[in-house]
């Protein structure tokens, strides 16, 4: 994967990414950050990558490590978000789409 | 990367900006939150599957995968939700962290005998390591905050400025030499960590109770931002474009939190503030006398009217046909939202509107009160944001403040050179009838004395908000 490819996926997914969160109500803004939050996990992508890879022994400890770490975030930051996002109800049944 | 993991990357990115997209609204939302999971699932797999490399070597790694899993889901199901400021700050730190670990590796351990790996691999490790350690300590004294660890206030660091500056050079300078001086990479390493988690924890500890939304939203871009970073040091596109959604994100929360405010990002890190003897002149109120003293009433019961003519409470209460409601960060402290819900319970029997005003920066984190409401089972259509309470305000009969001061205060419409002076407000001023319990008279968090509180017809209900939203609704009950 050349860098070029990867400045540009960044580039896109930011502008896509503004466009699309700023829309999001104030409301919304808590679950939407812990969402968020959660998402940042993502990084155990790169820990699995590393803890495979590492030619060392301690290279791969410390991977696994932050394997369990950022899964930790991945799995309650969505539980969390979920929960919140459980008990917003709406009075009348105009549910927006 | 093969053509297929490619695929497979640019499908999960666009499945993720449809579950933001569906973030958007309260009735897609759920399914929004479910999708970004289901994607991180499959992005989780597809890793594993696409290494191929033999089982034994997974053997570790499953087993950390499979950890995590539990105990996020443990500490997931038994947060309470009047925790989740603290909860998201944690996580947002194991984040930082895991980030901050994945960039270590590969300085240390990939570099070790791996000569593939080149200068410009290393420094952005050692960025990824850098912002990771700066997340994980910075979030993790925010937690300790909002805990109640540690106190809430900004705590002054004397020369801080100068210290930051000098961390961050020396930071950056590390960050350089990692590249061109793999031999010394150990020592960098070390130096590097030490010196970014000093630099998080003097970040944090100077940011205040009010300014905390801000320090969240912040963190939580710098968690998204070292994910990026880890994504470009593993040349994931995955990562790479998640971090940078999720970096994006708290980057606008932080923007909309500091417009909120009418306070610049730099002022916010800095923990630049107004003198506040500045700002006590500048204000016109009658604000010399002892509050604590003259204090007018403190249930509705031996209210003493101002005038002859000031209704009490019970009769504001039976006369508001339009109520609106303007909880803050009193309420969640003094967890009085299912008593709020009670008294509107019993308004709304009596066929009254009762809505709620939201202020962006109300509480500890973006959007706190509506999930503390949305708890007590208030209808989320009931929940206005600055702009539609502001349009409504003027035509309502009567406000009740709970546990809300610098977002309601005139002060900041009229008290130029204050540190709210700017600052979009409620205008709970502007409703015909006013009830505010607070805790106390004393101003809120920019200091700045809240001109309503002397203004006649306010009626003042000092103390712990529970009991004083309990004593309203027991007031409406006895006049039946």
């Amino acid at each position: 994967m050349s860098a070029l490819v990867l400045v540009i996926a960044c580039i896109l997914a930011t502008a896509v990414g503004y466009r699309l969160l700023g829309a999001v109500p104030s409301l919304l803004h808590t679950p939407l950050m812990s969402g968020m939050n959660a998402l940042s996990g993502i990084t155990v992508l790169a820990a699995l990558l590393a803890a495979v890879e590492s030619p060392t022994p301690l290279g791969r400890a410390l991977a696994s490590v932050a394997v369990a770490l950022a899964m930790v975030n991945v799995t309650a930051g969505f539980v969390v978000t979920h929960r919140m996002l459980r008990m917003f109800k709406g009075g009348s049944a105009k549910e927006t789409a | 990367m093969t053509p297929a993991t490619l695929i497979v990357a640019v499908v999960l990115v666009g499945g993720i900006l449809i579950g933001i997209r569906l973030m958007n609204s309260p009735g897609t939302a759920v399914r929004g939150n479910l999708l970004l999971a289901a994607c991180v699932a499959v992005a989780i797999v597809a890793t594993i599957l696409g290494v191929g490399a033999d089982a034994a070597q997974w053997r570790v790694p499953l087993v950390a995968l499979a950890a995590g899993l539990l105990v996020g889901l443990v500490l997931a199901l038994r947060a309470t939700m009047i925790r989740m400021p603290q909860i998201v700050a944690l996580l947002n730190g194991l984040g930082g962290a895991a980030s901050a670990l994945v960039g270590a590796v590969i300085l240390v351990a990939v570099a070790a005998d791996a000569p593939a790996a080149s200068t410009a691999d290393r420094i952005i490790a050692a960025l990824a390591l850098a912002v990771g350690a700066a997340t994980l300590s910075g979030s993790l004294v925010a937690a300790g905050k909002l805990h109640g660890l540690m106190t809430q206030r900004s705590v002054a660091i004397p020369g801080y400025r100068t210290m930051a500056a000098l961390l961050l050079v020396a930071a950056a300078a590390l960050v350089a030499l990692s590249g061109p001086v793999p031999g010394l990479r150990t020592a960098i390493t070390l130096t590097l960590t030490c010196l970014c988690l000093v630099y998080g924890v003097v970040f944090a500890l100077r940011i205040g109770g009010a300014d905390m939304p801000v320090t969240i939203s912040l963190l939580n871009s710098l968690s998204g931002v070292a994910a990026a970073i880890a994504g470009f040091a593993v040349k994931d596109l995955l990562l790479v474009a998640v971090g940078a959604v999720v970096g994006t994100a708290g980057l606008i929360l932080t923007q909309i939190m500091c417009r909120a405010m009418n306070r610049s990002l730099l002022a916010v890190i800095s923990g630049i503030r107004p003198a506040p003897a500045a700002a006590a002149a500048a204000t016109a109120a009658p604000t010399t006398a002892d509050p604590s003293l003259d204090t007018p009433a403190h249930a509705p019961s031996d209210h003493a009217p101002a005038d002859a003519h000031q209704p009490t409470t019970a009769e504001l209460l039976n006369r508001a046909e339009n109520i609106v409601i303007i909880p803050g960060y009193g309420m969640a402290l003094a967890q009085a939202q299912q008593q709020v819900k009670q008294l509107a319970d019993l308004l709304e029997g009596r066929g009254k509107k009762v809505t709620y005003a939201i202020h962006p920066v109300a509480g500890r984190m973006p959007g706190h009160m509506n999930v503390l409401l949305a708890e007590a089972d208030v209808s989320y259509d009931k929940l206005l944001d600055l702009d539609a309470a502001n349009a409504l305000l003027p035509q309502a009969d009567l406000a009740i403040v709970v546990g809300a001061n610098d977002v309601i205060n005139p002060a900041a419409m009229t008290a130029v050179g204050t540190p709210i002076y700017g600052m979009p407000v409620l205008k709970a001023c502007e409703a015909r009838g006013l009830i505010v319990c607070n805790f106390d008279r004393k101003p809120g968090y920019a200091g700045v004395p809240n001109t309503l509180y002397d203004r006649p017809g306010t009626i003042l209900m000092l103390g712990d908000a529970k009991e004083s939203v309990a004593a309203l609704a027991g007031a409406l009950t006895q006049t039946t």
